[in-house]
This record gives C-alpha cells, structure tokens and sequence, in this order.
C-alpha cells in the first residue's frame, strides 16, 4: 500500500527524522494559515501516489502567506496524471547546499533489507541508477542482526567527507532502519535528504510503501488509505476478498487464482481482444464472492462479455455455479456470459448452469474465443443459441 | 526417483484441527500421502481422519519420525509454525499459509539458510510427486507419473498446465509451486538444480510471472548448467505496471519485472517460451520427441535396444543443446557402451556441476 509525503512524514516523526516543520491542508486557506504559522517560505506541494510531482506542476515555492495561498489554489484541484489532487503539504522551504539519497527496500534477490545511498540525489535519482550506478552504494543488512552503528556510520561516510555532516547522517540511518523494520515497510525513503548552507541536515521528501501482508499490525497505517486514490471497484473488491484490478479492455474474466487469472487475460489480447479486468476470486469460493464478483464488473460500462474459468480443486465447481447462477438472476446482466469449469464436481456445476442456459466448456481456449465472439452480441441472442 | 518427496516421506501436518487443515488432511491421506501426525497446541490426545495430534512439532518428530511437515494455520501463526518445525529437526517445511509478511520471510529466510531444513512456500500449493506422495492442496487426480518436472510461482496456473501436459500422455515426475510472495524459502534455481540432479526428470517446465527477476536468474542457470531441456511460461504480459496482480509477489515495481522482460531472458537463453498454457504441452511433446529420437539413433547401434539404456542416452545427447555442454555431450553420446555409459555420463554431470 502506497501512503502520501504527509503520513510517511507523520510515521518519520515517531522517530524523530529531522523534518522541516509544515502539515497538511485541504483548502488554500489552510494553506494560508500553515505559511502564517511557519513564518517562513514555504513549499506547497501537492499529496498525489505518483512520481514526477515536481516535473507536472505540483510543487510551488510560496514567499510569504498569501502566496501559499495563490499556489495552493492552484494546485489543489488539478489532475496530476489522472489523479485529483486533494490536499497539500505546506512545508518549511529549505536552502539547499546538497541533494542525497538514502532509501531502504525488501531485496527480493539478496532476500534482505537492502539500504542504498547516494551523493547524487534528487528528482533524477532513477537516472543515476540506470547510467551511473556506481553512484548509489549499497548495503546488505542482516535481519538477524538489524543495521550495526559502524554499518551506517560507514555508509554516512561515503556520502559526505565533511565530518560533521556525516556525524549527523549516521543516526538518521539508524531510524530510518528501525521506521522501516517497525513498519512492515517494502519501501522507505528520504529522497532529497538535503544539506544546507549552515551544514544542517534535512529529509525534505519522504516516501514509504507498506507491505500488504505485514498491514494486518498496522491499524494505524491501514487508517491512512487514501480511498480516493483507488478506483471504486477495487476498493469493494478488497472489502469482499476479492483480489481485483480495473483494466481498460472489454472482456470481463473471473477466474480462480492469480496466475491462471493473469494466464487468461494474456490470452484475451492473444486472440485479439483486450481485457477489462484482473480478478481472482481466490481458493473457497462462496456463492456470495461470485456475485459480488459480477457485480463489480458488471459496473464497468466498457465491458462487452464476462468469462469464468474455474480449475477446481480446492475450488469447487458447483459452488461457482451456484453462484453463477445467483448473480445471473440477481443482477440480470445485459452481457453474454460464458463460462469454463473443469475439475471437482464439474458435471454437479454443468446441470446447475443449465438452469440459467449456460452451457459450460471445459477447454481455457474456447472460452476465451467465444466471449471475445460473443462481445458483440446482445444478451438475447446468446441466451437463444 | 521424484524431488524432495517420495513414497517414504512421512508428513506432520501443523493446524490439522483447523478446517483447513482437516479437509487436506483428508485430500493427502486419500492420495496416499504417509500422514503420520498433526500438530495443533493445547489438542494432543486427539485424532483427526485417525491422525494422531500432538501438542509441538517435537514431540510429533519424536513418536511417529515425521519428516516433513505441512503448515495451514493463519498467516499470523505461520512463521511461529515455521521456526518451530525447523527447531525440532523437520527436513522439509511446506507453508501453505497465505499473507505472511515480508518483513518476517526476510528474517526466515536467513535463519534457514544454515540449516537443514528447506522451507517450500509460503503461499504455496505443495508439491506432488504422482503416485507417490502429495503434500500440498493441488487436485491429485489430474497429475499423472512421468518424467517431465513443473515449476511454478502460482497455483491454478500449474494446474492447468498440468491438465494439458496429462491429456497429452505426459506424466509428471514431481510438481512444485515456490509461493506467489516475495520472499519464499525455496526458489526457481534451488528447483531447477534438483530436477537436473533427478534420474526420474528428463524436461523440465517452469511457469513464472511478472514481479522480481527470478526468471532472468532461471534463464541464465538453465543456460549455464542444464542439460535437461526446459520449457518456460510467463504469465502477465497484460499486466499494469504497479499494480499487484493478486500474488504478493505479482507486481511490475519501477518499469522492472514485466512478462516481456522474462520472455526474452528464457529467449536469450534458448529456452522454448509457450504463449500459453496449451501451448506448454505441445512443445514440451515436441522436445520429449526430440530426447527419444536421439536415444534411438544410437541404441540401433547397439543392436540391442533396452528401454532402459536408451533413455540414458537419450539424456546425455540432449546435453548438446546448452552451448557451453557441447563437448562432454557429444564424447558421451559417441561413447555409450552400455553399463558404462551410465557411469561416465554421471562423473560429468558432476564435475560439470562443480564448474
């Protein structure tokens, strides 16, 4: 789970990461008043989940409050690459003197927390990584053993020859670990931290990624969602153990497991057509999760035919065409269904389907070719074949 | 022989109480799985489809010799139900569990790393090895014995690979999936080494999907030190970059893990790449076709064609596809007076293996 600048802010400050003094604001008034209080220039920087805030617009420097107020009036209420923005970060401006960067992620090869710094920090710091990876130094921790002072001692030493700025550095190397292990962070980063001219040190940006499975320990963190930033439909889908993603095609498909959901979508675009979801109904399929699964989709205007394919195992066929046929006479859809199911109790599901005149195949290809067939077709007169 | 699990093993099934648990308790038993025990604390004394339960893995170890064990309690008591079945000595550890953080996998991980207890999962569906063993939740009865190996990240997935591979006759020697998570005990490479050290598997399938490089590692270990021909397939090519495609481990993370990105790997490699399922089957037919023909060819030779030894050759020829194999492939394939032909053909692999 994604979560903005402000809360990656408000996790920072349990730890005392030097931050530069500002809060959040809905309206430009608030804005205003969060300028006043600081008393300084200040930057009004827009809470979106995308990269590249800075590059669309949606940082401004403001001098004194009113001019918070004129940028924040700008800013809130723009779309940054699809995404409204709602609120802004009114934070203290900065002078900059250095940009660094110090970031940690869940390596997934090394399979330890990886801390990565680099002196040549910044907006282009995925640049830095692609053409001078040299640049970013990077350090396996042992999770056993957690990150040592020297581990990070070192590392501050890399970035910076002036000893006293390092001296500064090492500590916030060692909360920015322990945010991150506490945390069940996938990702925790300070990108700029900065120096300025007086030789202090400062996270001016922070960023963190929550791990999913780690939320369950996070009430606080699982509080900080931001239900405007995900599409409708996924939300619900969360709600109802639905793993769900929106996709742009027109080919609805509900099937049982990620892999073989991703399997069927691919053939979807292979056979010519485009998907128009991700949709894992998961291993104990109650009737109940099969309507709310079409239900979801079926909202989806763009969605010209629904396929099923269901490999039973665990999963039992005729649980599914229970619930088939449940969301078939609950929600009436106006768009051909077609349906796959093989494995356990595939014959028990085959009558029960009958009593909605679905017919069901057994073969993942015909499926796929007959919804993307019948995408064009009118409900009756697929029920009439 | 099949990888990891045999007739032999003898399983522990921790959360045996749990619904679970007790449902798969049943599916393994009905397979013919060796259950031995199941652990559940605070429950020792009872039984379950006449499974004695224990109260620790310990103790369970103890009084029936289990060997493996089979984790389907929640997620928040999976790395608990881990730790415990490694302190009590459990050689093999398949976590079913789905939702353990990331954060205590990395912590695991590195803990198992000098032990000998090898962790499957978690998020996993077990592993079977037909006709022997199953220890996991997979549907048993559409597998088949055979030699071809299979090797997913995902469940169904391989399910449905399976189906295909078993419509067509070609059974299956074992069937592993590594968890759809991030971090899990036993990869691609730990897999592909065993199916390439296993007389029973002569072809290897791989199923992967987008998220991390683990298939661009298989790609290159495949190339490197496989003799046995592989067939790979990459689900997610429609995938959205950032978003998790239900795995935990299922997500294109800053422009890197995409399907493309792996095809071309397993490409690059010279590995076959089916574009989809059905598609595995065929070519997997198509590369056993190929390993027979060149057991044929010198087993007329010989004269006398045993079954048995032409198999033999037939995998030592196959060893000629992998560039760097070339030599010692072709020596051995010339070479192969019968009996010792076996011999010598496995001091290769050997050394080859140490290179």
């Amino acid at each position: 789970m994604k979560i903005h600048e402000y809360q990656a802010k408000q996790i920072f400050a349990r730890y005392k990461l030097p931050l530069p003094d500002g809060d959040v604001a809905t309206t430009p008034d608030e804005a205003k008043e969060i300028a006043a209080r600081i008393g300084k220039p200040v930057m009004v920087k827009a809470q979106v989940h995308v990269g590249g805030r800075g590059k669309a617009g949606g940082i401004k420097k403001a001098d004194d409050p009113d001019l918070a107020f004129q940028m924040a009036s700008r800013i809130l209420g723009m779309e940054i690459k699809g995404l409204p923005v709602k609120k802004v970060l009114v934070t203290e401006c900065k002078d900059i003197a250095t940009e660094a960067y110090i970031g940690i992620i869940v390596d997934r090869k090394s399979k330890k927390p990886v801390i990565m710094v680099s002196a040549a920090g910044g907006i282009d710091i995925e640049e830095v990584a692609r053409e001078t990876p040299e640049k970013i130094h990077k350090l396996e921790v042992d999770p056993l053993l957690g990150l040592q002072s020297f581990q990070a001692r070192n590392l501050a030493y890399l970035l910076y020859a002036d000893r006293k700025i390092a001296n500064q550095t090492c500590p916030v190397i060692l909360k920015l670990y322990k945010a991150f292990i506490e945390n069940d962070c996938s990702l925790a980063e300070i990108n700029p931290f900065i120096t300025t001219p007086e030789e202090e040190v400062w996270a001016v940006d922070a960023k963190i990624n929550i791990d999913d499975s780690g939320l369950a320990r996070h009430r606080d963190i699982e509080e900080m969602r931001d239900l405007d930033a995900e599409e409708k439909g996924e939300i619900e889908a969360r709600e109802k153990g639905l793993s769900f993603v929106k996709l742009d095609g027109n080919i609805g498909c509900i099937v049982n497991g990620a892999g073989l959901a991703m399997a069927t979508m691919d053939l979807v675009k292979r056979f010519g057509a485009e998907p128009a979801n991700f949709l894992d109904i998961g291993g104990s399929s109650s009737p109940e999760k099969v309507v709310s699964a079409m239900s979801i989709i079926l909202r989806d205007p763009n969605v010209k035919a629904i396929l099923f394919n269901i490999f039973g195992g665990i999963t039992r066929c005729d649980d599914v065409a229970n619930g088939i046929v449940h969301a078939v006479n609950q929600l009436k859809p106006k768009v051909p269904i077609v349906v796959r199911l093989t494995g356990t109790n595939e014959d028990k599901a085959k009558d029960i389907l009958r009593q909605v005149n679905l017919a069901a195949t057994t073969s993942m290809e015909e499926v796929v070719k007959k919804a993307i067939q019948l995408s064009g077709m009118t409900q009756t007169s697929m029920f009439g074949s | 022989m099949s990888i990891l699990i045999d007739k032999k093993t003898k399983v522990v099934v921790q959360g045996i109480t749990g619904r679970d648990g007790a449902f798969h308790t049943k599916q393994m038993l009905d397979y013919g799985t060796k259950i031995v025990a199941g652990v559940t604390p605070g429950k020792a004394g009872e039984t379950v489809e006449g499974v004695p339960v224990f109260d620790s893995v310990k103790e369970a170890r103890e009084a029936t010799g289990a060997n493996t064990s089979v984790i389907y309690v929640p997620s928040k008591f999976a790395v608990d139900a881990i730790y415990e079945a490694a302190e009590a000595g459990i050689d093999l550890v398949i976590c079913i569990s789905e939702g353990v953080p990331a954060m205590d996998m990395l912590a695991v991980y590195n803990y198992l790393k000098d032990k000998k207890t090898r962790l499957v999962g978690p998020n996993t569906p077990g592993l079977i090895s037909p006709g022997a063993s199953k220890v996991g939740i997979m549907p048993g009865q559409i597998h088949v014995k055979g030699s071809v190996g299979v090797v997913s990240r995902s469940g169904t997935l391989t399910y449905e690979v399976v189906y295909h591979l078993t419509q067509r006759g070609i059974g299956q020697s074992t069937c592993l999936g590594t968890g759809g998570d991030q971090i899990v005990g036993t990869g691609f490479l730990d897999v592909l080494e065993m199916f390439e050290k296993d007389q029973q598997t002569k072809a290897v399938v791989l199923i992967g999907e987008i998220g991390g490089t683990d298939e661009e590692e298989a790609a290159k270990f495949i190339r490197k030190n496989m003799s046995k021909p592989v067939v790979a397939f990459v689900a997610g090519m429609t995938a959205p970059p950032g978003k998790r495609m239900g795995h935990a481990g299922a997500i294109i993370a800053g422009g890197s893990g995409t399907a493309a990105e792996k095809v071309a790997a397993f490409q690059k490699a010279g590995i076959k790449v089916a574009e989809s399922p059905a598609e595995v089957a065929v070519l997997m037919e198509a590369e056993l076709a190929k390993l027979k023909k060149k057991a044929k060819k010198p087993a007329k030779k010989k004269k006398i064609a045993k079954p048995k030894k032409a198999k033999k050759a037939g995998k030592k020829k196959a060893a000629a596809k992998p560039r760097k194999m070339k030599k010692p492939a072709k020596k051995k394939a010339v070479a192969k007076p019968k009996r010792a032909a076996k011999k010598t053909a496995k001091k290769k692999k050997a050394t080859r293996r140490k290179r």
